[in-house]
């Protein structure tokens, strides 16, 4: 057996440089590496502006107001610029009822032009009009729905709240490649996620389970009882012809949005539950008469009668109670507890997160009935988060390396967002284009590759190009960024070699900012 | 599912013809209805199963394409037909993975690993094939194409890149000898992006010089669909790895295939996305060129999709597939497996085709006849797993 004098013995012989290195591999952050921590993890990343509050406030009150501001975002308010553009995307007001009215436009244009075509026109006219429907109709609300995020995301003081945003809508991932999910995607981010994300699980689960995005992304709006017999004509005249169970929705919330793949369910509970959540759909009737509410309806007539028996236990006939007891228990659940613990680890701590830190977040969650906000305090407070091994070790997902190369340049107020949204698709992780229920992953093995360096240079040094033609001083975004914290001595001492105009490119490419 | 295959009486090929051999893998995400890719037409049980999304037998309008007595094909992938006819096309029904999952993640997660119900393999199969694999190392040896990395090739050996669309291969600022030498002496500090770096900047000018070699036919691209689609990139990633001495592996992805509503049936949305795959196959098998003859392409999806259509004219997660089998190394024109019928009792969970080959058992043979892996690389390939189809495979060992 070792005793512990003598690994204290064995420790003490390769002497100086093994001390010095291990002495940096556990010593605590210091202050200014603390404030560059909660920067990158608790925003998109340092701006010039958080530099220079920084250096006049001093790291530790500087660091202190900022983890007790972000956890109060409603007190940040909005600058005037950024309200001013979010107040003018006129899509971002319409009801639902409203947005599915412009996709139906959409869909009968199309319909129209296909008809008008017959069988010896010109296919490239019949394209044209297709595409021209879309183009005026669907596109926009796509694209006004998208400026906002990414604005909110560049020039929002509430940043915790923006990545928060991003992390549960990814959480509860709706595609907006699937037909009238391309108009609701902006309003399920207002409506079921964006209220919530300091707030209790269980409403942002019930608002997700409510929403028309969700609803027709996981198809349940469709799922009926067995032997279902519409009442007259169907409203939607796109909608399949129902006659039964569809079990996309009741196996997507078990696996992804509550206990976990591995939480014990059977294939069993995934039907049963089906069952309980048939009847959960959209008002069509209400979308065609513009309604200003939201869509949701429980329509019993749809609603499986028969009793059910669902993780262990029986089910009695209730109609929706059947479904909020199911979503009441899934939010409940110490798997469901564990799922969110380490998934919001993994996404603010580490890749492989330290099970310690998931316990007890778990143990918040499950003893603040599922309060978001507590979660992320103790996640917040924890010394996993602010350990050395946490620090710089995440590899950004192109999402975050577009924004915080954005901010680190300073750019606000980007008038052409489409580009931006080319950046991400390119990437392979468009912007509401996540296809599958389970969103995109934020861990390195999933977006470092050969492809993802050569198009984040080309990005970055395309950016830097086209900014240096348009200032005087070439030099000046350079300097910009050697006044963020971020880069080592070793990557400023390489930089410093090369030639100027590479070096806001370098910077941009350096191991240092890739990571966060 | 285990037995002695004809190559494992072990006659390798010689080191030289070794080293055109290739294999490409195209994973559908998603799940495809295999029941209605090669569909069991004889068998009662699927008619009754589909009211609206069955297809219909042989000879019938719009009707399967008739591969034996028992199985047809989807009249969407008439572009295939020609390879059947020519003994270049085989499948696997009722083939899968054994781990009982209906979870797309996982699902797929254990196809890419290669050790089904085990999480904790950190590696893809295909990365441990290309570091076990006989014949020298080389930067374009294995590729993938697609932005993102894939799981199946996750691992210590090195992967080439293949970006998507016409410009993947366009000159770079990553590309400029200058902007090289900067990145080089910043990415040697963190040993993991170096690496990766090396990876891009060696794989792309491989890739480029393979592609300049020779320039692509003038008419290549003619006749394919849009630049943008999966024809016109895996019309590309073959002559790319026709033209590379170097490639023998190759991946590549492509998604929406959950069709849980409205799946359609000789027409509508299963039959569209089955119709563009078919297009991208055939393209594949083109950019291929000559080396199509040493090639195998292997399609497959995480898991089969039930028997019966569900209250939405879709189908919901199952269990066993169909593995397809493309290329001019196999002896084709088979439709095999142990097939385990349509019958209530043979269904599992009383809902789904049963699993009767697991996928390694297809895949296994083919990496030890086609690209002479010993059983030592097997064993490391797919750790703990010994099983092989019965039947002759490829044309020849």
């Amino acid at each position: 057996m070792i005793t512990r004098r003598q690994v204290i013995a064995a420790s003490l012989l390769p002497l100086a440089s093994w001390q010095t290195a291990s002495g940096q591999a556990t010593a605590p952050l210091s202050d200014q590496e603390r404030a560059l921590h909660a920067l990158n993890r608790l925003s998109y990343g340092p701006r010039p502006g958080d530099a220079a509050a920084i250096a006049s406030q001093g790291a530790g009150p500087w660091l202190e107001q900022f983890l007790a501001s972000q956890l109060e975002p409603s007190k940040l308010a909005l600058p005037q610029t950024l309200d001013q553009r979010l107040q003018g995307f006129a899509t971002t007001q319409l009801s639902q009822a409203a947005l599915i009215g412009r996709y139906r436009e959409a869909t009968q244009a199309n319909q129209a032009a296909q008809r008008a075509s017959g069988p010896n026109s010109n296919d490239s006219d019949t394209a044209a009009a297709l595409t021209k429907a879309r183009r005026e109709l669907v596109r926009p609300v796509l694209v006004e729905a998208s400026s906002a995020r990414l604005l909110r995301a560049m020039d929002s003081p509430a940043q915790l709240e923006e990545l928060l945003v991003e992390f549960w809508f990814n959480h509860f991932n709706v595609f907006a490649g699937k037909g009238q999910v391309a108009v609701l995607v902006g309003d399920y981010e207002r409506r079921a996620i964006r209220p919530h994300v300091f707030g209790r699980f269980r409403d942002m689960l019930s608002a997700t389970a409510r929403h028309p995005a969700m609803l027709i992304y996981l198809d349940n709006f469709q799922s009926v009882a067995p032997g279902y017999q519409p009442p007259g004509r169907q409203v939607n005249p796109n909608a399949a012809r129902l006659t039964g169970l569809n079990e996309n929705y009741a196996r997507e919330l078990m696996e992804l949005h509550t206990l976990g793949v591995d939480g014990g369910y059977s294939q069993r509970d995934v039907t049963e539950l089906a069952r309980m959540l048939t009847g959960w759909t959209i008002n069509y009737r209400a979308a065609l008469s513009g309604s200003q509410g939201d869509l949701f309806v429980f329509d019993p007539g749809r609603h499986d009668r028969g009793s059910k028996e669902w993780l262990g236990q029986k089910v009695e006939s209730g109609g929706k109670s059947e479904g909020e007891m199911a979503l009441d228990l899934l939010a409940t659940h110490p798997a469901t507890a564990r799922h969110i613990a380490f998934k919001l680890a993994q996404a603010f701590v580490a890749d492989q997160p330290p099970p310690a830190l998931v316990q007890r977040m778990a143990a918040r969650f499950t003893a603040t009935s599922g309060d978001l906000k507590a979660v992320m305090q103790t996640m917040i407070s924890s010394d996993e988060f602010w350990q050395r091994e946490s620090f710089g070790s995440k590899f950004k997902t192109p999402y975050r390396y577009l924004l915080s190369t954005l901010r680190a340049l300073d750019v606000s107020d980007v008038q052409d967002i489409p580009p931006l949204m080319q950046v991400l698709a390119q990437a392979g992780m468009p912007l509401y284009g996540a296809q599958t229920p389970d969103g995109y992953k934020n861990v390195e093995a999933a977006w470092m590759n050969p492809e993802a360096l050569a198009q984040r240079v080309q990005f970055s040094a395309k950016l830097a190009e086209r900014r240096a033609s348009r200032t005087a001083n070439a030099d000046g975004d350079t300097a910009v960024l050697l006044g963020l914290p971020m880069f080592t001595a070793a990557t400023r001492a390489s930089v410093a070699e090369e030639p100027a105009q590479l070096r806001t490119a370098l910077l941009l490419g350096s191991p240092d900012f890739m990571h966060y | 599912m285990t037995g002695l295959s004809f190559w494992s009486c072990g006659q390798a090929s010689s080191d030289a013809s070794l080293a055109q051999r290739k294999l490409v893998v195209v994973m559908l995400r998603g799940a495809v209805d295999g029941l209605s890719v090669v569909v069991p037409y004889a068998e009662p049980a699927y008619a009754d199963s589909r009211s609206s999304t069955a297809l219909a037998a042989p000879g019938a309008e719009k009707g399967v394409l008739k591969l034996d007595s028992r199985f047809g094909l989807h009249p969407s992938l008439a572009r295939l037909m020609p390879f059947w006819d020519q003994g270049a096309l085989s499948f696997v029904h009722a083939s899968g993975s054994p781990d009982s999952t209906r979870s797309h993640f996982d699902a797929q997660d254990y196809l890419e690993s290669g050790t089904p119900g085990r999480k904790s393999t950190a590696d893809g199969w295909m990365n441990r094939l290309l570091s076990t694999m006989p014949g020298p190392a080389a930067p374009t040896r294995a590729l993938s194409m697609g932005a993102t990395p894939q799981r199946i090739f996750a691992g210590a050996a090195t992967v080439a890149n293949l970006g998507l669309g016409p410009r993947a291969l366009d000159a770079k600022v990553i590309d400029e000898p200058r902007m090289q030498a900067a990145l080089e002496k910043l990415y040697a500090q963190d040993g993991n992006m170096a690496r990766t770096y090396k990876a891009t900047t060696e794989g792309r000018s491989e890739m480029k010089r393979s592609m300049a070699n020779g320039a692509m036919d003038a008419g290549a691209d003619k006749g394919a669909a849009s630049a943008g689609s999966f024809a016109a990139d895996a019309r590309r990633l073959g002559n790319l790895i026709s033209k590379d001495r170097q490639t023998q592996l190759a991946f590549t992805s492509v998604g929406g295939w959950d069709t849980h509503v409205n799946q359609g049936g000789a027409l509508g949305q299963l039959a569209n996305r089955l119709a563009s795959l078919g297009e991208g196959l055939e393209a594949l098998a083109q950019g291929l060129g000559d080396s199509m003859k040493d090639s195998v392409i292997v399609v497959l999806s995480e898991f089969g999709r039930t028997l019966r259509q569900n209250g939405t004219g879709g189908t919901d997660h199952g269990r066993g597939n169909v593995i397809w089998l493309l290329g001019g190394a196999l002896a084709g024109g088979q439709v095999l497996g142990d097939w385990p019928g349509l019958d209530a009792r043979a269904l599992v969970d009383g809902r789904d085709l049963a699993v009767t080959t697991d996928f390694r058992a297809v895949l296994r043979p083919l990496l030890q006849g086609h690209l002479g892996l010993g059983e030592a690389a097997l064993a490391q390939v797919f750790p703990d797993f010994s099983g092989s189809l019965q039947g002759k495979l490829l044309r020849s060992a």
